[in-house]
């Protein structure tokens, strides 16, 4: 089985970010970086697929030049090699715009299988597989917990809203959004950092035409609409002052 | 005019399908709502109270199940001979898995998880988060029309949609589609396991999340919860990873409670996340990030390191 992973390049979670002097991006200059979690999931899911049916696992990305970093993390976890459709313009691009960029040479390799994460941490437009399967012409399914491989189709469990599930077959090739969660997931060795080294990654441009779907106007930092009663000092201080608040004014305790 | 797409499941309205419905009316354009399934004429007449234009229906036997390629044919096709100026939906795990498709057809993208509108100049501009809550961002589609938004959940109260002071017209509408359009075969909805826990009832909950980074380290939310009387719960990396069972999970995917007290330590405060506990009486956060979107919900909040700060709460208990 020939299956696809698409992974995105996100900052890292804890990092301090801020907003750029524009106001329509984050400043990420020295931002460290690192794989959208969701998407990890996705390569764990591909990998394990394909220890049990065979076949290979390629990566691909959309991104500037720095998504090689995620690329390589990938490849030396085990997939077999990589797509990176690589432009600058592509940083913060929409999730419509990264399906666009990774369509082409998708549509190319004629694939069994595509797993992307349902959302990035980023952006969290949550629809680049979604869009990414029309420009593919291929059924999908999103939010998916297991997936079972047959004979030319997938049975996949979706997850619903409220601790509901509900199974899902299709024939394939077919795109799927993963769930954060869906197994639990590995780390690269160091063979398989050595071994990434000497694997392939496809450098693709992306079509002439692609442009953003979607325009940032202003990105800000969200007002607060609730009063919220901070207690500092150190932690006993701190500590004290909250359990008296607990006690005397909320009293629920 | 702005189409909403409503969504039903058995002949049951999704409670969030208003909440688009009043982010509808709340611009200055005129309201159409669409219902698609099979036997839905009673959710039909329930959308017709609303103060809207008119219900347009879709009934047909082949979208009595929902599938995404079903319902996109359908779908697209009403859209196409309406040509609303915008479609609105709630932003729902189905919406999530159809809209974005039902853009594409269009050459449109959807712009996902709003939680408000603006009008600026002709266009109509969209705010909505970005990195996880952390940042809000005003967003605007670059083609024009139709543009495609989904709502947050509880973005908008669903008490506050305009109701009419007769019913609304509904319109049935024709649509073709065949059996073999749909890829997708669906089996019906099923819960896990019955849950253990109900939280639903617990009086005060401490719930935890990845700032308490390892499983070891849960015996310290424990022994809080054991101090306040109150029940451990937790964010859903906590249990993916198996430090808490699936049953104390909180949020849109897990339980939903308003206890009195909810402590929560180390959660960066996701809207998934939020969702599930955001109508608890008091909330308390303890972050060391001050700009924690769990911080705008709290009542009371601690900066600082739960590993200091926790066990101060523990010994300020006892005394
Ligand atoms: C469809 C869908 C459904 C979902 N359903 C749910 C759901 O039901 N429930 C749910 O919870 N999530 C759900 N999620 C996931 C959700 O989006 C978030 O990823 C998740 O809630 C984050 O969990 P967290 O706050 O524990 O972790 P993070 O977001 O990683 O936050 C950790 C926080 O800990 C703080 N921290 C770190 N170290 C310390 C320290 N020493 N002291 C104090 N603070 C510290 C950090 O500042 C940070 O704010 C869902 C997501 C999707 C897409």
């Amino acid at each position: 089985m020939k299956i696809a992973v698409c992974v995105k390049q996100v900052v890292t979670r804890d990092w301090p970010l801020r907003i750029n002097d524009s106001h329509t991006w984050v400043d990420d200059r020295d931002a460290s970086f690192e794989m959208n979690e969701p998407d990890a999931y996705a390569l764990e899911e591909a990998l394990r697929l394909k220890e049990q049916h065979g076949g290979e696992v390629v990566v691909c990305s959309a991104g500037p030049p720095r998504v090689n970093q995620v690329i390589r993390e990938a490849l030396a976890r085990g997939a077999d090699r990589a797509i990176h459709v690589e432009a600058e313009s592509l940083a913060s691009a929409d999730g419509a715009m990264v399906a666009e960029a990774l369509a082409a040479p998708m549509e190319e390799e004629q694939f069994d299988l595509v797993l992307t994460g349902l959302q990035s941490d980023d952006q969290g437009f949550a629809q680049t597989g979604v869009v990414l399967a029309e420009f593919l012409s291929i059924p999908h399914a999103t939010i998916i917990m297991e997936v079972q491989v047959g004979a030319g189709r997938v049975r996949v469990k979706r997850e619903l809203e409220g601790g509901w599930f509900q199974w899902v077959s299709m024939s394939t090739p077919a795109l799927l959004t993963i769930q954060s969660g869906i197994n639990q997931l590995r780390y690269a060795t160091l063979k398989g950092i050595m071994a990434a080294k000497k694997k392939e990654v496809r450098l693709v441009e992306p079509p002439a035409e692609l442009a953003r779907r979607q325009e940032i106007l202003m990105l800000s930092v969200p007002e607060r609409t609730k009063e919220i009663r901070l207690f500092d000092g150190a932690p006993a201080e701190a500590a004290g002052k909250l359990v008296q608040a607990l006690k005397d004014d909320a009293r629920v305790i | 005019m702005i189409l909403v797409i409503a969504e039903q499941r058995d002949g049951v309205l999704h409670q969030a399908s208003w909440e688009a419905v009043v982010a509808a009316q709340r611009t200055t354009q005129a309201v159409q709502v669409l219902v698609a399934g099979s036997g839905v004429m009673s959710v039909a007449e329930d959308l017709a109270t609303a103060d809207i234009d008119s219900v347009l229906m879709i009934d047909h036997p082949l979208l009595e199940a929902y599938t995404p390629d079903g319902f996109i044919e359908a779908i697209s096709q009403v859209v196409r001979s309406m040509s609303p100026d915008a479609v609105f939906l709630a932003h729902t795990y189905q919406s999530r898995e159809f809209a974005p498709r039902l853009a594409a057809r269009f050459q449109q993208t959807l712009v996902t998880d709003c939680v408000a509108t603006k009008q600026v100049g002709d266009r109509l501009v969209f705010v909505r988060p970005m990195f996880q809550g952390k940042f809000v961002a005003d967003v605007a589609p670059v083609a024009l029309s139709p543009c495609f938004a989904s709502f947050q959940i509880g973005a908008f109260r669903q008490d506050a949609v305009v109701r009419g002071s007769d019913s609304a017209a509904i319109y049935p509408q024709e649509v073709v589609i065949q059996d073999d359009m749909i890829r997708q075969e669906v089996e019906p909805p099923f819960q896990e396991a019955k849950q253990a826990v109900d939280l639903s009832q617990a009086e005060r909950i401490v719930a935890v999340g990845r700032g308490i980074k390892s499983k070891d380290h849960i015996e310290l939310v424990e022994r809080l919860a054991a101090a306040l009387g109150a029940e451990v719960a937790a964010s859903r990396p906590i249990c993916d990873s198996g430090w808490l069972p699936m049953d104390r999970q909180i949020g849109s995917s897990g339980q939903t409670v308003s206890p009195k007290l909810y402590l929560a330590l180390g959660i960066s405060g996701a809207i998934q996340h939020l969702v599930g506990m955001k109508g608890s009486r008091t909330i308390v956060a303890v972050n060391k990030d001050p700009d924690a979107p769990i911080f705008e919900v709290a009542d009371f909040g601690i900066v600082g390191d739960l590993f200091e700060v926790v066990p101060a709460i523990i010994s300020a208990l006892s005394e």
